[in-house]
């Protein structure tokens, strides 16, 4: 009997094999070749490495979240279209005090909230009360760009009021230098009060804003809906009527599944796929303008790189030009600072050091170097600005043993690695930085002062006169005298040499060829407002 | 019979609490900090500080635990740290995608292994043999990753025959209703969905079939060509019986308990082990989702995941252990 059964149900599992396999061959007449979905509309789907972790944007940290949140929702000021430059978003204009501490915001009139709500002064008022009386766990960013919540002593934002239905007053306890910047990220976009106050936690995944796409459905770990938002208040805009999010954490797969044409963009592509992505007619390359750092840190406090000679003697042994040829495929520029150039107050003069072997090894019987064998730590993951830790950790190998410096590559899982860097247990570690907001601050403070030892300050880096000058650089509202500041660190920065920088990278993606108006933007989220498909 | 089933499944729950416990251990014990990593690297130290507190991450390990526990008492898987969704909200989806991947990729390596192990021993030493049995040594070495990218280039990139990624056609998701896509798709009359459904399985569930087809081919084969030399099987030849029908009939029947014991740990090796094809293959399910979960240390995720899949791993060894004693009637339980 058992037997029997066996056989018929191998038999019709063979059936639904062949039937299936079959289908497949016909399948393959009608691929769907064009964007358009059933309905005729537009619809493009963007392949990612990862899903959002939440689709309020004030409750997340990450660039997944970000990437979705800024098509749903607007910010008081806009990033430019490929810098971070201030441009007028919800608030037509704003205006600073003399003492840079207070702001005066002109908002556009006429703007709708996705569900009806009327977007005005008191909408924007909601939405600070609603961050100023949260807490750490609720909103991390609104901590670390804003110092605090009502009543912190580290807050910047004192109170934000309304004068009448169309302007905004904010008061700061303090001058915030970067304080617009921060206002223009995606995270510190205004929401709709009714939708908030009536979802409460759950407002993530029912997320309502003023953009150009409106939410319709997410399934997790795989794909986020957003479709047109018809009445959106910029005439003409979105001309997409579907905008698809799919993660696909896979970045071979993420460009077959492009050429395949299962997604329309695809983000985070390898510098190794250029070359192939360029010679396929039905493709197009696509850049993102670098705002990132990839460097090797050194532990300023341990041997032997609490000497500064052979940390310098470090910097004169790498061969930068040769490790970004080989491993970023030339999609990256040399670094010399720990920011790349587009950031304001970047120190053009700052020399940097050349690959000179002789003068490292000069340098390290100076220092006198006992030929200790260091860690040198490898990057487990690939970040647009690391793409192979493991092989660039094996090129400085060899350019350190070429000057004498014994090493032994080490790596660890990253939640791992990050820890111990944090507790400052490398020696020599490959690591980097995207910037979050186009700030000198959210570079060189971010990273080098001696107050962020313990977070990103993997380096443990310490110079009291550096210290002075990031700290001062924060509260200056004059920009010239703010760009000398950061100048000035960058000088002695690179004279004690805590880090080698390795490169600037230009991240990658790819789209089909029909693909229109797409501007990739530095900080990873991208607007679709004027994206069209052919 | 009943009386077995009901010591077995009392026996899971102290198999279970250890596993809880050892999980719990585990991920704690390992370094990273889970405020830390949801807050990214920008955060300050007094917001990972209260997202800690919040998190209860700050009281001693026996606590947490004990809350944990209390919490399962209560049907309460916990909560996400990262997304704060409720595991037992979201869990069904990721573990039905896995279900309807791994069913089929064992439908898939158990069809094929089966009758390859068979055909081996039928003609030993024939070309049939040698091509099945060096096939299942690549089969068993091969990397799945590999495998998994190669099939993409071919019959996606290439021929243009299969999708490559995801469960569905983005442009025209499934409603899910019961998450299994065969299922709802059938439910909802869509059949042209349901090809659609078939299509993206066929690749990942290959790649995954890959290594238990193989193993299955090569444990079928062994046993069969020791049972096919015993006395039964040469009178039952003597008789003039066909070949197939001593074969598939009377020599299979013995051969085919090692197979099931392989056959059983291989399915639960699948559940756990789709991590990698899921990655490739973008499909949703519950490896990718534990996988997350670890990389972000999101401990309520990763515990009630680990548990899950186990629960089914024992559940499958039960369930295997049961058919021995339908195949095999001189196997008896008490």
């Amino acid at each position: 009997m058992f037997m029997r059964n066996r056989k018929l149900l191998s038999f019709g599992l063979f059936l639904v094999l062949i039937f299936s396999t079959v289908l497949a061959g016909c399948g393959s007449g009608d691929k769907k070749e064009t964007s358009s979905d059933s309905n005729g509309g537009k619809t493009l789907i963007y392949g990612r490495s990862g899903d959002s972790v939440s689709l309020d944007p004030a409750v997340v940290t990450d660039g997944e979240s970000f990437k979705v949140t800024t098509n749903i929702f607007e910010t008081l000021i806009n990033f430019g279209e490929q810098d971070t430059s201030l441009q007028p978003g919800l608030a037509k204009k704003w205006e600073g005090s003399k003492d840079g501490l207070t702001y005066t915001f002109e908002l556009q009139e006429g703007v709708k909230f996705q569900d009806g709500t009327d977007f005005n002064a008191d909408a924007v008022v909601k939405n600070f009360d609603r961050w100023m009386n949260g807490n750490a766990d609720k909103f991390p960013y609104f901590v670390s760009m804003f110092g605090g919540f009502k009543g912190d002593k580290n807050a910047i934002i004192k109170e934000v009021k309304a004068d009448g239905d169309n302007k905004v007053v904010i008061t700061l306890n303090k001058p915030q230098a970067p304080f617009l910047k921060n206002l223009a990220m995606t995270a510190f976009a205004i929401a709709s009060p009714t939708a908030f106050e009536k979802e409460g936690d759950k407002f993530g995944d029912n997320p309502v804003g003023t953009g150009p796409f409106k939410f319709v459905s997410w399934k997790r770990n795989d794909s986020v809906t957003i479709e047109k938002n018809k009445d959106y208040w910029q005439k003409g805009q979105p001309k997409l009527d579907k905008l698809i999010f799919k993660s696909i954490t896979d970045n071979s797969a993420r460009l077959n599944a492009l050429k395949t044409g299962e997604i329309d963009l695809a983000d985070g592509i390898n510098p190794t796929d250029a070359k192939t992505i360029e010679d396929d007619s039905n493709l197009q390359l696509l850049k993102r303008p670098s705002m990132n750092v990839g460097y090797l840190g050194l532990t300023s406090t341990r041997p032997p790189f609490d000497n500064v000679k052979v940390r310098q003697a470090v910097n004169y042994a790498i061969d930068k030009e040769a490790i970004i040829k080989a491993f970023y495929n030339g999609q990256a520029e040399v670094a010399k600072n720990p920011m790349p150039p587009v950031i304001e107050g970047y120190n053009d003069d700052v020399k940097g050091y050349d690959y000179d072997p002789e003068k490292a090894k000069q340098l390290l019987k100076e220092a006198g170097y006992d030929g200790k064998k260091i860690e040198l730590w490898a990057m487990p993951v690939a970040r647009p600005y690391m793409p192979d830790g493991q092989k660039i950790a094996e090129a400085i190998q060899k350019n350190l043993a070429d000057v004498g410096i014994q090493s032994k590559i080490v790596s660890y899982e990253w939640a791992t690695y990050l820890e111990k860097l944090t507790n400052g247990e490398a020696d020599a570690f490959l690591m980097g930085w995207t910037g979050d907001n186009g700030d000198a601050d959210n570079f060189l403070f971010t990273l080098l002062d001696e107050t962020t030892i313990g977070s990103n300050n993997y380096a443990y880096y310490k110079n009291a006169e550096v210290h002075k000058l990031l700290a001062t650089a924060q509260s200056e509202t004059n920009e010239d005298k703010r760009n000398d500041l950061y100048k000035k660190a960058q000088v002695i920065i690179s004279k004690d040499a805590p880090w080698v920088p390795l490169a600037h990278s230009t991240p990658l993606l790819a789209g089909k060829s029909t693909i229109q108006g797409f501007v990739a933007h530095p900080t990873g989220t991208d607007k679709f407002n004027n994206v069209d498909i052919k | 019979m009943l009386h077995y089933i009901g010591k077995r499944l009392l026996q899971l729950i102290p198999v279970l609490l250890g596993m809880t416990f050892i999980v719990f251990m585990i991920i704690r014990a390992i370094p990273g900090d889970p405020a830390k990593v949801i807050l990214g690297q920008q955060a300050t130290k007094e917001a990972v500080a209260a997202l800690r507190a919040n998190l209860g991450l700050d009281n001693p390990w026996y606590i947490q635990y004990f809350h944990y526990l209390g919490g399962l008492l209560t049907g309460d898987l916990g909560e996400s740290m990262r997304t704060k969704v409720p595991v037992s909200t979201e869990i069904w989806s990721y573990l039905a995608a896995t279900l309807e991947l791994s069913l089929f990729a064992m439908i898939l390596a158990i069809v094929i292994g089966v009758n390859a192990g068979i055909i081996s021993a039928w003609f030993q030493n024939s070309w049939f043999d040698y091509t099945a049995m060096v096939f299942a040594l690549v089969g068993v070495s091969v990397p799945i990753f590999w495998l998994g990218l190669m099939g993409q280039w071919t019959f996606g990139t290439q021929l243009d025959w299969l999708p490559t990624t995801g469960r569905e056609d983005t442009r025209d998701p499934v409603t899910a209703i019961t998450h299994l896509y065969i299922l709802d798709t059938i439910i909802q009359g869509r059949f042209d969905q349901l090809i659609v459904v078939l299509k993206h399985l066929i690749l990942p569930a290959f790649a995954l079939a890959t290594i238990p087809m193989a193993i299955i081919a090569r444990m079928t084969r062994s046993s069969m060509l020791e049972v096919m030399r015993s006395d039964y099987v040469r009178t039952a030849r003597a008789k003039g019986q066909k070949m197939f029908i001593v074969i598939y009939k009377h020599a299979l029947k013995n051969a085919i308990i090692p197979v099931l014991t392989v056959i059983g740990l291989q399915m639960g090796l699948l559940l756990g082990g789709a991590i990698l094809t899921e990655t490739i293959f973008s499909w949703p399910g519950i490896g990718r989702y534990v996988y997350d979960a670890i990389s972000f240390r999101d401990y309520p995720v990763i515990q009630s995941g680990i548990l899950i899949i186990a629960f089914i791993f024992v559940m499958i060894n039960l369930i295997v252990d049961i058919l021995y004693s339908v195949i095999d009637p001189r196997i008896k339980y008490k």
